[in-house]
């Protein structure tokens, strides 16, 4: 089923000459109305008469989150104020915040992407879709709003958190599509056991899971618990919101609305491309956007990309589950650890809840790493020696996956903290 | 004798304890006997009380991991040799002890403990005149 079935099945030859195109469009109006942009492109060297194909992308300068944070709030536009009909924000948690500014036309982009995205997870007009992403400066809750709203969905619009409403609207409006973070996805199935309602009972059927890394063990859990067929959706507020990819039903990579973001996959130390399948920063460069184009803004998020054709007969570019960020990752005893490594872990062993919180020292001269879990109530055991073998699998199977020696502490039950959006996973107190 | 025996899991850190018989205060529950197994990190708290299922539910209101087991509760007499013997009936059956805690009073003994199974220990200590 497709939303835009000319553009989503366009062959690879047509696809190439729209984003030559576009690419053109788009650098000619970066030079010509953006500072930042013409005085980089002038450091290299390069004037807009010489990108003449997609290929010629490679010339282009890039785009960094902190070149987002020097320019704020409006200093990468390529259109005046007036025209801006939103501004979506980052937090800034990390330092100063970031904006992204849309225009009218750039919101209708963002809804047809996600109106194709939730048809391309089968949704339709007679879908009922609660979104529990946060509504506000992140892009998650009203991106998927309108998107489905666009579709012709009924729109419940709970936003993230007051779980206990969540699983009422849940049943009582016989909600078929939910669209959360993959974690909070997992907390609700967790709270609908504990409120002993059978998954099979609810009418949901397709869950839209994003923003943050999942593994797909979690996505096998949170499909049993919510009884769901989950679909990864992939986006970022820096070049849209949700809807940049969405999977199919063949769940083999994600699909990129590659017409309106063009994508590469670099290689992080020399940020030269990589070979299709070979994993890397990825890299999206706007075609069509006229707040604030954005050329080759490096994500941070490591993936692949393919090019193969889909069974489901889109001939978009597929980018591949994102395994990590290349600045999430840390490096203990010189040793690259990703979070996602720990929670693949957790979901093979049934003894430990998914949940867990990494904590990183230094002690004396010495990294350590310990990960607290929880252990699932029905493992419980009231003699410490069997406590102890559930301790060690746990451990064991971590050390053999890092390769680093790691101290695993059971803990309390619920003494992790749950989240209702992105989840805090690490806490890193070495002070360097 | 077969009682019930509700265990807890507790983080080894100073309060922990404390929110437990806090809950089980407030839910007016009362502890007979009680024994922590320890590690560095956490321990179990395995308690005889009056009532089980107040004691449960309390607990489970809070989010504690928690267990009920049949225990064996077997009256000795305060006299010298009594657990010897106890151990000896117990292991003339080849049941190994996973866990015990007793204490004596008043001329009576009584030990908790925890076998493998129950029915089997049972026979044992009536042949040797322990139940």
């Amino acid at each position: 089923m497709y939303w835009n079935e000319p553009i989503e099945t366009l062959s690879r030859d047509h696809m190439h000459a729209l984003q030559s195109e576009r690419l053109k469009d788009t650098v000619g109006r970066v030079y010509q109305n953006v500072e930042f942009y013409r005085k980089k492109m002038q450091e290299l060297g390069i004037e807009p008469g010489d990108i003449k194909t997609i290929e010629d992308i490679v010339k282009l300068p890039f785009t960094t989150k902190k070149d987002l944070r020097d320019n704020y709030p409006f200093g990468l536009c390529s259109v005046p104020k007036s025209e801006f009909v939103r501004i979506h924000a980052s937090s800034g948690t990390t330092g100063k915040p970031t904006s992204v500014p849309h225009t009218r036309k750039d919101l209708d982009t963002f809804a047809e992407c996600v109106a194709r995205a939730i048809c391309c997870t089968g949704g339709t007009k007679e879908d009922v879709v609660q979104v529990a992403y946060g509504y506000g400066l992140f892009t998650g809750g009203l991106g998927i709003h309108d998107g489905a709203t666009k579709l012709g969905a009924a729109v419940v619009p709970i936003s993230g958190g007051n779980t206990r409403n969540q699983l009422t609207l849940m049943q009582d409006f016989e909600t078929s599509i939910l669209a959360c973070t993959p974690s909070y996805a997992l907390f609700l199935g967790e709270a609908l056991a504990e409120a002993g309602v059978d998954p099979k009972q609810l009418n949901l059927r397709i869950g839209i899971f994003g923003a943050e890394p999942w593994s797909q063990e979690m996505r096998t859990k949170i499909e049993e618990s919510l009884n769901v067929t989950a679909y990864d959706i992939y986006g970022l507020s820096e070049i849209m919101g949700p809807g940049v990819a969405i999977s199919c039903e063949n769940q083999n990579g994600l699909h990129i609305a590659e017409d309106h973001f063009y994508p590469e996959i670099l290689d992080p130390d020399t940020l030269k491309p990589v070979a299709d399948g070979t994993i890397g920063e990825l890299t999206f460069t706007h075609l069509t956007k006229e707040a604030m184009p954005l050329l080759r803004y490096r994500t941070r998020d490591l993936s692949s990309i393919t090019h193969t054709p889909c069974e489901c007969g889109r001939t978009s570019a597929r980018m591949s589950k994102v395994c990590g960020r290349s600045d999430d990752m840390l490096i203990i005893r010189g040793v690259n650890v990703f979070p996602s490594q720990i929670e693949s872990v957790l979901l093979e062993v049934p003894e430990a809840k998914p949940h867990y919180l990494i904590i990183v020292d230094r002690q004396g001269t010495m990294d350590t790493i310990e990960l607290q879990v929880e252990i699932d109530d029905k493992y419980f055991t009231d003699e410490i020696a069997d406590l102890e073998k559930i301790r060690k699998k746990i451990k064991q199977k971590i050390d053999s996956v890092l390769r680093i020696g790691v101290i695993v502490k059971l803990v309390e039950h619920k003494t992790i903290q749950r989240s209702e959006g992105k989840a805090k996973r690490v806490i890193d107190r070495r002070h360097i | 004798m077969i009682i019930k025996q509700l265990s807890v899991f507790v983080q080894n850190e100073s309060g922990r304890l404390m929110e437990v018989t806090e809950a089980l205060h407030e839910a007016n529950v009362n502890i007979s006997a009680l024994n922590i197994a320890e590690t560095a990190e956490y321990g179990v708290l395995r308690m005889i009380v009056d009532d089980i299922e107040k004691a449960v539910n309390a607990l489970k209101d809070l989010s504690y991991s928690i267990k009920v087991t049949d225990v064996l509760c077997v009256e000795m007499p305060d006299v010298p040799g009594s657990l010897n013997r106890v151990l000896k009936a117990l292991l003339s059956v080849d049941l190994n002890v996973a866990y015990m805690y007793g204490y004596s009073n008043d001329g009576k003994a009584p030990l908790i403990l925890k076998v493998v199974d129950n029915e089997r220990a049972q026979i044992a200590l009536k042949e040797a005149e322990l139940e």
